[in-house]
């Protein structure tokens, strides 16, 4: 009986260990088939790749840099869109809604988190981009249109349609995140600050301040979210590889090139290209992701040992 | 006055987002409901004009998705008891750090993974290459939420088997599982809720197909697939199937997270 039993228990833990490993395999297995399928454009064009202005499949001339840059600016206004709104949203949850009424706002956030990137992408293009085009456009080119970001033509379809989705789109997440750091600063804390006579705010600053760096990488893990975001910013960016300082131009991100030209690169070098500028952007997601874990673990950290 | 400022500023942002759900909620169900039809839900696409539906992305999808559990379920649910039970150490540790980052890997890097492992050499994109893909996003979900579901178990429960001369792998087995089991049902769920919305990773994996379509090495249709195609396209007759298929896949959707979130909260 013992004996099946130690027996039992080496298979039982082969084959956990087996189906855990798995996730290290995928992972090494999606860098591995990524740069081996993209060494022909690796070893034709080096690094010069990466800082190239122009793409042209057909000429064979494939510079990321139009691409890269739609990516940095449409995450960074995503990022300075949602994130005082994601903090509003949680500091309310936490800090001051009753129960009755957080309870069924925080399930509300959640659910914005379950909709489907295509069906943003849906709406965008039927819904905020004829909105944009015939009210906020206007609007902005009234007020601000002598910055140089609000020059050129309002179509609704481009830099700015796409980082407010992916704002909308981001939100739930840092919301949620920032809501699990704030529940995790121990009451204590607030009870003291309250006890020495600062008013509801000024505590909720305080609590704020200690839970800082577990923010910094909510916010970091959105931006991961944002620059990998695919479906619903190819939708409404406008596909278009140029760099302009208007955010009312066309555009293109990183994970939008492919999701609109990939199917059709039947063309061995045009193939590599996209899987090249594919494993940049599983590097740089890889490495946000994985800053914005150590961030918020070393929050949860901190605080299981002080309470 | 910063006070009461700054406390109806936060309630604000609370009421706007919420405001907004309700808005893309309503004005799917607005524009949905108006092209819906039993034929539109089983027949296949047909040339602009002349009517079709959406039955073979209906079945296409369900096919994919069905595969993609068959296969994520299992191997994120051993990966997750490996988590909990054995996985206190740096081994465990790197697995689960791991595993949070491929989370937030963008899905369309594991359409091309998979393209380059299975449909390059299988020389044409498939339902199987789709299936994998929504697998591969599966897999590290599925396993966190079984780890943490699995830790929720009392250690009693686990020390008493023990102490009744069980072997390691019979209190994982007939104890701690059936156990966590409604948890674990519940984060599976939600991960097929999550798979069933992908659209990037299918696009040059399983592409899509006009037929209803039963076999694994053809491509195949997919709702996501065919409301991307149907929303970028030139027509307003398909502009019109696009919100009907969403209203579609977003009722599945939110349905699945609704029955499933209202369940387990019942019971805690």
């Amino acid at each position: 009986m013992a004996q099946t039993g130690a027996l039992g228990d080496k298979i039982f833990r082969t084959v956990l260990l087996i189906a855990a490993t798995s996730i290290l395999l995928i992972v090494a297995g999606i860098f591995v088939m990524m740069l081996q399928n993209s060494m022909p454009t690796i070893e034709r064009f080096g690094i010069g790749f990466l800082f190239g202005r122009e793409w042209k499949p057909a000429q064979e001339v494939f510079g990321a840099l139009p691409f890269i840059y739609g990516t940095v600016v449409s995450s960074v206004l995503a990022l300075i869109l949602s994130v005082p709104i994601s903090l509003g949203i949680a500091i309310f949850l936490v800090e001051q809604a009753p129960k009755g009424v957080a309870k069924p706002i925080a399930f509300m956030v959640e659910l914005l988190a379950a909709i489907p990137s295509v069906v943003y992408g849906l709406w965008g293009i039927f819904v905020l981009a004829p909105f944009i085009r015939e009210y906020l456009g206007p609007v902005l080119q009234d007020t601000l249109g002598f910055i140089p970001l609000f020059h050129g033509r309002v179509t609704g379809i481009g830099m700015l349609t796409g980082g407010i989705i992916l704002s909308l789109m981001i939100t739930p997440i840092i919301t949620a995140v920032v809501r699990d750091v704030l529940e995790a600063v121990p009451t204590t804390q607030r009870e003291a600050a309250l006890a020495l006579g600062a008013t509801k705010w000024e505590t909720t600053m305080i609590v704020l301040g200690n839970a800082a760096s577990g923010i910094a990488g909510a916010v970091v893990l959105g931006l991961g979210r944002a620059i990998g975001e695919t479906m619903a910013v190819t939708m409404v960016i406008g596909n278009s590889p140029q760099i302009s300082a208007s955010l009312f131009e066309p555009a293109n991100t990183i994970a939008s090139l492919l999701a609109a030209n990939f199917a059709e690169a039947t063309d061995r070098t045009y193939l590599s290209a996209l899987i090249e500028i594919g494993l940049v952007l599983f590097l740089v997601t890889f490495t946000v992701n994985g800053f914005a874990k150590l961030l918020i673990m070393g929050v949860a950290k901190r605080n299981t040992k002080t309470a | 006055m910063v006070n009461t400022i700054m406390t109806s500023l936060t309630a604000i942002c609370a009421v706007f987002v919420t405001f907004l759900l309700l808005m893309i909620i309503g004005y799917i169900a607005v524009r949905g409901f108006s092209s819906i039809s039993f034929a539109f839900l089983t027949e296949t696409p047909k040339p602009v004009g002349e009517g079709g539906g959406i039955g073979n992305s209906i079945l296409g999808s369900a096919i994919m998705t069905l595969l993609a559990a068959v296969i994520g379920m299992p191997v994120g649910i051993a990966a997750g008891v490996y988590l909990a039970e054995y996985g206190r150490n740096w081994y465990g540790n790197t697995i689960r750090f791991v595993a949070d980052t491929l989370i937030g890997i963008p899905s369309i890097i594991i359409g091309i993974f998979v393209y380059t492992l299975v449909v390059l050499p299988m020389g044409r994109q498939s339902g199987l290459a789709g299936g994998l893909a929504l697998a591969v996003i599966m897999i590290p979900i599925v396993a966190r939420t079984t780890e943490e579901m699995i830790k929720l178990v009392p250690t009693a429960m686990r020390e008493g088997a023990l102490a009744l001369g069980a072997p390691q792998w019979r209190v994982a087995w007939n104890i701690v599982l059936p156990a966590a089991a409604s948890g674990i049902a519940t984060g599976a769920m939600l991960a097929i809720a999550r798979v069933t919305g992908e659209t990037a990773p299918l696009l040059f994996t399983a592409l899509n197909s006009r037929f209803y379509n039963y076999y694994l090495d053809q491509p195949m249709s997919s709702l996501t697939v065919q409301i991307f195609n149907y929303a970028t396209g030139p027509f307003e007759v398909e502009h019109a199937m696009a919100w009907a298929a969403t209203l579609i896949l977003v009722g599945t959707i939110l349905v699945i997270n609704i029955l499933v979130r209202t369940v387990t909260k019942r019971r805690h």
